[in-house]
């Protein structure tokens, strides 16, 4: 009877329970993380009730609204980062003290890693981008909402609903120690078969499909909402990567559901598709994984390229050089990117000829790289650079991330990558791309594009303090890492036997330190600027000369974005009206403004997914099914539910656009040498530089 | 007549400029169902490419101790015969429903006969399912089973979600009517289906005819 209700749980499965049974170091640490969720819990629960905050946070989880939902994203991705670094500083740490073996076990240390990689792919650099692009895809475009307003919310549902997977593993159960590519018959039933691997499967699986959506959504969203004039060419270049991401979503993310998928069967109902026997056979995993893995790596990237590109153009007052080079390069990549996925496994038996293939098609890549790098610089050039935040992140970026796709050069070579495959030299290459790419574009976008939708800047001192930060920390905690791989430490290794590693692996544990200070310091960036939101207000939206539409409404944006959507006759529209000097003219014409109104769609289905991925997870069947039922009810039933709509009556939009067009006519503009003080309110006084 | 069909740009509605924000929702909408069909291909893809590194492996019992021919050809039939019922039910919705006015009995009809097809389909499918199992050909017997049973049982799955689906926009018009969300319900439901009856034929011609050719 028990066995029914609770599957393969147990009292034991829980952590804490483990901890007072044995304790050691591994299960106390386990422990003590597994005990603030619990405690953070009973926290947040505590806040919300002390301010009276249940009914807003309930607004905000119910609400279909584009820069909410990216909000959500963010603050979902900011909680994951916090677990990922720390889980980073601990395998730092053990390493620096790891000769003949440091203080965690083997098999924490590979939940470590697993956890890790997983977290730090599929829970934060994803949602941080999705709530990015959320944020600033649709104001950018033109337009009030994305394509599927509430095919967005169920997207988040869905995410957060791996992310809840992903979490309560560290409290109930154990995490796969598959590392984050989960390879069988590693993750098979027969190797593993406790629920390790099945919190992997759901967890990615789950979070998974609220990928693919959001791809359809935004890309449906890219194509069809553009406002009036605004055409291909004219598209601001994060848009432009936006879409490019949307479209690698759209086709790369079936291959890691269906993988996903097949080893479940294989798990659960005992199917043979990567078993070592009855004709299974595992290298369909790694070719499907990495079908999806190598555009994954891409689908990161290219957003922040596209943070970049708005970053060299803004911030140094010019077009962006080089436009249409730096789209055709961008949907170069998009599509190589599927052509070189075998350079993750040059050691797993296929010929020199196929390896060489994919070698050469690897290398291509950095071709359409390399163009977008020269049109960055050429951007700079002859511009008023501002050496604020986002620009000590783009200067960080040029030669971080310029030496880290060198090193992805290097082995893409498959003669020399047969040696340097699953060394510390990898892990310093994709830890150099990620995160002076993918992170730094991340980081920098968040500072550019906050004030937009909060209406206070962030402070530039403490963004710069946390902009150095990340490059040192960096610096330090990788580069040994392309020395230690060289000298033939291998990855995922919790011991090691070399003397001659250790003082680089000291330095590495410092720089994880550093690393660690960066992550607070953008929780203090962060605090102090709420603190001192009075005087960073920036109600005019346009705190850095920005040129392109979205900071051409106020700050921060009302629900509707644009009283009356923009019409555009050229790239760079608003610095063009600004030129002009037409860019706050009175309108004639306001109408009333049509807006989707809040649903509990996509937070029923969130807990639907998780009840159904808690249900597998735990063989509750029970659970599984009524999940399963409950969210095809719950669509069934909004299908029949009419769509409702809020309507913002003319008059109400009127008021408030024409009190901001007019303080924006009659206010005095700050130039560049303000931007970093009160003085800025958001309006700008041009000083293009042709 | 020549005028509004030249103009609408979606051959299931009688959708024009004229129709402003019905227009515009309804290219979103199809638009959007489309680019999330081209995912699900791709799904599709990889459990055929499984399938098809299996293929060579596919003995004792294969193809010719399992395939049930015959049965194969009558799903094949009947999900056919049920892409045309549906199509049917897509132009009634556009020649009858143009005006607003005529009754929605024929579409009914046209949708529940699809589904009954369906059901015929789905009958045939499990019985052979469930034949192959018997005959020593459950999926966990090999490698290629496991791929067959997938590969036929996501479309299988996916041909399911479909009926149900079908027969929710029929209670939707009848509780409703034909308005116009279960237009644009009925419409992606169309696409829907008839991507299933591609995909059917690539898994008759490669699975079926090919495993036994
Ligand atoms: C913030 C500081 C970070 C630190 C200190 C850190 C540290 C580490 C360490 C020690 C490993 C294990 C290396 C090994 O296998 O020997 C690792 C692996 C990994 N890290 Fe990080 N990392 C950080 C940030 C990131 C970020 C931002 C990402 C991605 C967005 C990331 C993605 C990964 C991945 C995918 C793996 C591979 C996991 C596996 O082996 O399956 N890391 N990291
Ligand atoms: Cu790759």
């Amino acid at each position: 009877m028990l066995d029914a209700i609770f599957g393969r749980l147990t009292w034991d499965s829980i952590i804490l329970v483990q901890a007072v049974e044995e304790p050691n170091i591994n299960t106390l640490i386990t422990a003590s993380a597994a005990a603030m969720m619990p405690v953070g819990g009973v926290m947040i629960v505590a806040l919300l009730t002390w301010m009276k905050w249940w009914k807003p946070l309930f607004e905000w989880l119910t609400s279909v609204d584009h820069k909410k939902i990216g909000t959500m994203y963010i603050i979902f991705a900011v909680i994951m980062l916090f677990r990922g670094v720390v889980e980073g500083m601990l395998m730092r740490a053990n390493q620096a003290v790891g000769l003949n073996g440091g203080f965690l076990s083997s098999d924490h240390f590979n939940q470590l890693f697993t956890t890790h990689g997983t977290n730090m792919i599929f829970f934060v650099a994803m949602p941080f981008l999705f709530g990015l692009i959320n944020i600033v895809v649709p104001l950018q475009i033109g337009a009030r909402d994305v394509a599927f307003p509430r095919l967005n919310q169920i997207s988040l549902g869905l995410t957060a609903a791996g992310g809840f997977l992903f979490m309560i593993s560290l409290m109930v159960g154990e995490f796969s120690t598959g590392g984050w590519t989960g390879y069988p018959s590693f993750t098979g039933r027969l190797v593993n078969p406790g629920v390790g691997p099945d919190y992997y499967i759901l967890a990615i699986a789950i979070s998974g499909i609220g990928s693919t959506l959001t791809g359809v959504n935004f890309s449906v969203t890219i194509y069809k909402l553009r406002t009036a004039g605004m055409s291909f060419m004219r598209m601001p270049l994060f848009t432009w990567t936006a879409l490019c991401t949307s479209i690698l979503l759209i086709f790369a993310m079936p291959p890691l559901t269906a993988c996903c998928a097949m080893l479940g069967l294989d798990r659960f109902l005992g199917f043979h598709f990567f078993t070592n026997d009855m004709g299974g056979n595992l290298m369909n995993f790694i070719n499907l994984f990495w079908m999806f893995g190598h555009p994954e790596v891409y689908i990161l990237v290219l957003p922040a390229f596209g943070v970049m590109s708005e970053i060299a153009s803004t911030y140094s007052g010019k077009r962006l050089y080089g436009y249409t080079s730096i789209v055709a390069a961008t949907m170069c990549i998009a599509v190589l990117s599927f052509t070189v996925w075998l350079h993750h496994f040059f050691t797993m038996g296929q010929s020199a000829t196929v390896n060489a293939a994919f070698g050469v098609a690897t290398m291509l890549i950095a071709i359409p790289t390399g163009v977008k790098i020269y049109d960055w610089l050429a951007t700079l050039w002859g511009g008023r650079i501002r050496f604020t935040a986002p620009m000590i992140y783009l200067c960080g970026f040029f030669v971080l991330f310029t030496i880290g796709g060198l090193s992805g050069v290097i082995l893409a070579s498959p003669t020399l990558d047969y040696q340097l495959h699953n060394s510390q030299f990898l892990v310093a290459h994709f830890h150099n791309v990620i995160i002076p790419g993918v992170l730094f574009g991340i980081l920098a976008g968040i500072h550019i594009w906050f004030p937009k939708i909060y209406g206070f800047r962030l402070m530039e001192g403490l963004s710069r303090i946390t902009a150095f930060l990340w490059a040192i920390g960096f610096i330090l905690a990788f580069m040994p890492l392309y020395q230690t791989g060289l000298m033939g430490m291998t990855r995922r290794t919790v011991a090691y036997e070399d003397p001659a590693l250790v003082p680089w692996m000291i330095v590495s544990g410092v720089g994880s330190l550093i690393l660690g200070l960066a992550f607070l310091s953008i929780l203090v960036t962060i605090l102090v600027s709420v603190l001192n939101r009075k005087k960073l207000m920036v109600p005019f939206g346009d705190p850095w000369d920005g040129r392109t539409l979205e900071w051409w409404t106020p700050a921060p944006t009302p629900e509707w974005n644009f009283a009356v959507l923009p019409k555009v006759e050229c790239r760079d529209a608003f610095a063009d009206a600004k030129e002009k000097g037409t860019a706050y003219q009175p309108i004639e014409k306001y109408d009333d403004i049509e807006m989707p109104s809040n649903t509990y769609y996509g937070f029923i289905i969130m807990i639907m997914a998780s009840g159904l991925g808690f249900g597998l997870v735990w063989h509750m069947w029970w659970l599984a099914i009524l999940s399963l039922l409950g969210a095809i009810t719950t669509a069934i039933t909004y299908a029949f539910l009419p769509q409702k709509h809020n309507v913002i009556p003319a008059a109400e939009v009127r008021e408030i656009d024409e009190a901001w067009r007019r303080a924006a006519r009659e206010g005095r503009g700050i130039t560049r040498d303000d931007e970093g003080n009160q003085a800025n309110q958001g309006l700008a006084c041009p000083d293009n530089i042709k | 007549m020549s005028f509004s069909i030249r103009k609408s740009l979606h051959p299931g509605l009688n959708l024009g400029e004229e129709h402003g924000d019905d227009h515009l929702e309804a290219e979103t909408s199809v638009f959007g169902f489309w680019v999330f069909m081209m995912s699900d291909l791709v799904t599709f893809g990889m459990f055929f490419a499984v399938f098809a590194t299996t293929m060579p492996l596919a003995c004792c019992p294969g193809p010719k101790e399992l395939f049930d021919l015959g049965s194969v050809a009558w799903q094949t039939g009947f999900l056919l015969a049920s892409s045309l019922t549906s199509g049917m039910a897509i132009l009634t919705l556009k020649q009858e429903h143009a005006t607003r006015s005529a009754s929605t009995k024929k579409l009914i009809f046209w949708l529940l006969l699809t589904v009954l097809l369906g059901c015929g389909f789905l009958y045939r499918e499990i019985s052979d399912f469930i034949a192959m199992a018997a005959a020593g050909g459950p999926p966990t017997r090999s490698g290629y089973l496991s791929a067959l049973w997938s590969l036929v049982g996501l479309h299988g799955l996916h041909v399911t979600s479909g009926l149900i689906w079908c027969l929710v926009i029929v209670a939707g018009i009848l509780v409703r009517g034909v308005d116009m969300r279960w237009k644009l319900t009925l419409l992606r439901w169309a696409v829907f289906w008839h991507f299933l009856d591609v995909v059917w034929i690539a898994i008759f011609s490669f699975v079926f005819l090919g495993g036994l050719l």
